[in-house]
């Protein structure tokens, strides 16, 4: 689901539609919810703050929405400040968390709300209802009350009431969270499409990599109030800017070395089991400390000796997880440490299968791995 | 033998006492002597004591219902203008109670979270002091040179309330409309109070979030939002107000006049100043059924709502 109005790097190629320029927001006792922090989005981006609980996502969002003003800094929507704009004037709707839908109102009239407050004239407040309607599909249930609802039901109506007023940019606030696993994954796809459909830049707060990683065209990675790193979903993935990212995305194995060749082509690190050859180069000085991060899945896993003096290791089968279409082997190390290995299961016969206590080598490729410095 | 064993198994299991006892009670002390009550009201007086209904003379069973004390409340002007009148004062009251008590509960319940059990704590602090004595009081109050009264007078209200037809002349409070419904709203507040704050305390302000992103300014929110979902806390609270004030006895007796008819003080007097058992009886019971009217209403409403929380 990459958004075309991205260029490759992941960074915006069109003029910043709304701008968050260097925002704080102090509630005062000691923690800072979000500190310094600047981002672009483009039009028509769909843009994940993602993080875990407390990590001051929910409070950004909430300062776009105008439901607190930030400490210090400023928000940029096409120009405007948005400071000062009191949520019931701003061009921006909310979809909250776990709807906030008005439970004595009928699907059709939470719809309309919006609209009503706009004074719009009613054969145009009628006919954009039913388009709303039409949009998530909920013609059937124009009369029905939230709660003879179910979840997936009450999720587009509250996406329908927030579109209803065509904002120029649409907040959502944990947009699958009340829903169940798979329930979640077909929304995603289908909420994904609607946005697009509308045309309308997303801004959407998450603590689910998954939903970030099929939803947005690009996602902030925040912790502690700061952002850690931006960029597209594969970007993040793959290029890690730092260890948090790295291990807050996916599953890694990160491992601690010394930095003992350092060329622009390449570098490699001496760690405790192994010897890493990485085909990329950093900015840093032979002898400092370092990070390995390595995926799972780009690690493959033999009976036989692997060639050469780097990226191998070996160990012994400690764990394995079964999952179906792939499966995660744990291997233990001569220091002690384990190292996650995920192998495709690509043939249905499982007698040549490594299993515990086997011996085995894991070998990786000089790009599969990242050199982290922080 | 075993049935009867079983009955007492069955009687002495805790869940039965819990719902039973009560159960028990309200027919033992409301629906027994409710049916008392019914029975007198279609008795006939035999000087001082009262006939018995059935009779059993030279081999006839005779069951006599005299029914001309209903057909007389009907006809006689004055039950009709007194049952209209304490409809109309628990009424006001009742308007009254909700207009002052709304605000009051709803900043209770958007206060701080720590001053609330304080805030709650001064609305039930009058229930300290004898409902009786508090009554009394503001006699005191009102009277012509009570502090209240001279207060109002200073001011130039009584001006106004004269005006309003409230009160029989300047500067004089007492034994008026006025200060019957003065000492009802006093005494019935809380009642109106506890159940809008139950309510108001329980809401989801995030709807309060979503209105206002969604363009309603705070007072738009307020009627289109907070107040249809208050619903229930209104009628309850209205219910707990009017009710009682229909038949109250004591306020309109202690603060009221001669132009102040209520239903209550109708029934004392038949009771017990004109001795007519079966004619206040019958009172009573069309009391009653004016209560029940508005009651089953509520119950109604109640059930609707509970329907449409499953």
């Amino acid at each position: 689901m990459q958004n075309n109005k991205t260029d490759q790097a992941g960074k915006p190629s069109g003029p910043a539609f709304l701008q968050i320029q260097d925002v704080v927001k102090d509630f005062g006792g000691g923690a800072v919810a979000v500190n310094h922090v600047s981002i672009d989005i483009a039009q028509g981006e769909i843009f994940a703050l993602l993080g875990s609980s407390g990590c001051g996502k929910t409070t950004l969002l909430r300062m776009l929405a105008g439901f607190e003003t930030p400490t210090s800094g400023r928000i940029l929507l096409e120009g405007q400040d948005m400071a000062h704009v009191p949520p019931h004037v701003s061009p921006i709707n909310m979809m909250f968390q776990s709807y906030a839908l008005f439970p004595h109102l009928t699907v059709w009239e939470n719809i309309a709300f919006g609209l009503k407050r706009e004074g719009m004239a009613k054969d145009k407040l009628v006919e954009r209802v039913e388009a709303m309607l039409k949009l998530v599909q909920l013609g059937k249930f124009a009369k029905r009350k939230p709660h003879q609802l179910s979840g997936g039901q009450q999720q587009r109506v509250a996406l329908a009431r927030s579109l209803a007023k065509r904002p120029k940019l649409l907040l959502l606030d944990e947009p699958l969270g009340a829903l169940d696993k798979k329930l979640r994954e077909e929304t995603q796809i289908e909420l994904v499409n609607i946005i697009e459909q509308v045309g309308v830049t997303c801004v959407m707060v998450t603590h689910d990599q998954e939903e970030a990683m099929t939803m947005a065209s690009r996602i902030a990675v925040m912790s502690e109030g700061r952002v850690l790193q931006i960029g597209a979903p594969a970007d993040i993935y793959e290029t890690p800017a730092n260890r948090f990212v790295a291990d807050f995305i996916g599953n890694v194995n990160l491992m601690e070395g010394k930095l003992i060749e350092d060329w622009p082509d390449h570098v490699v690190v001496e760690c405790a089991d192994c010897s890493h050859y990485v085909g990329h180069g950093i900015t840093g000085t032979e002898g400092m400390p370092v990070s390995v991060a390595v995926r799972p899945e780009k690690i493959a896993l033999q009976r036989d000796e692997p060639a050469g003096p780097h990226n191998r290791v070996q160990g012994t089968v400690k764990d394995l997880a079964y999952f179906g279409s792939f499966t995660v082997y744990h291997l233990q190390l001569a220091s002690g440490a384990m190292l996650k290995i995920s192998q495709s299961n690509t043939s249905r016969h499982r007698e040549h299968q490594l299993t515990w206590g086997d011996a085995a080598w894991a070998h990786w490729m000089p790009s599969a791995q990242v050199v982290l410095t922080q | 033998m075993k049935k009867l064993r079983a009955l007492l198994a069955w009687l002495s299991r805790g869940r039965t006492a819990v719902i039973g006892l009560p159960y028990l009670w309200l027919l033992a002390f409301f629906l027994f002597p409710f049916l008392i009550v019914l029975k007198i009201s279609v008795s006939e007086m035999e000087a001082v004591t009262i006939k018995d209904m059935l009779a059993f003379k030279d081999g006839v069973l005779a069951l006599s219902l005299k029914l001309s004390n209903y057909v007389f409340i009907t006809q006689d002007d004055l039950y009709f203008k007194t049952y209209l009148s304490s409809i109309k004062y628990a009424a006001v009251t009742t308007v009254l109670c909700l207009a002052i008590g709304y605000p009051f509960a709803y900043f209770m319940a958007r206060a701080r979270a720590t001053l609330q059990p304080a805030l709650l704590m001064l609305v039930m602090l009058p229930f300290w002091t004898s409902f009786l004595l508090r009554v009394y009081a503001w006699k005191g109050l009102l009277t012509e040179n009570g502090w209240i009264a001279n207060l109002l007078s200073s001011i130039g209200v009584d001006h106004l309330l004269l005006a309003a037809g409230v009160i029989p002349a300047l500067g004089k409070y007492m034994n008026s409309p006025f200060s019957l419904v003065l000492g009802m709203v006093y005494t019935y507040l809380p009642f109106m109070i506890l159940p809008l704050y139950g309510n108001l305390a329980k809401m989801d302000l995030r709807l309060l979030e979503a209105a206002s992103d969604l363009g309603a300014t705070p007072w738009v929110a307020f009627w289109k939002v907070t107040v249809p979902l208050s619903k229930a806390g209104i009628i309850a609270g209205s219910m707990l107000v009017f009710i009682p004030c229909i038949g109250e006895f004591v306020i309109p007796e202690l603060l009221g006049g001669p132009q102040t008819l209520m239903i209550g003080r109708v029934l004392w007097d038949e009771f017990f100043g004109n001795n007519d058992w079966p004619m206040a009886s019958t009172v009573a019971v069309v009391m009653i059924l004016l209560i029940i009217v508005p009651l089953a209403i509520f119950n109604r409403y109640q059930a609707q709502a509970q329907e449409a929380r499953r």
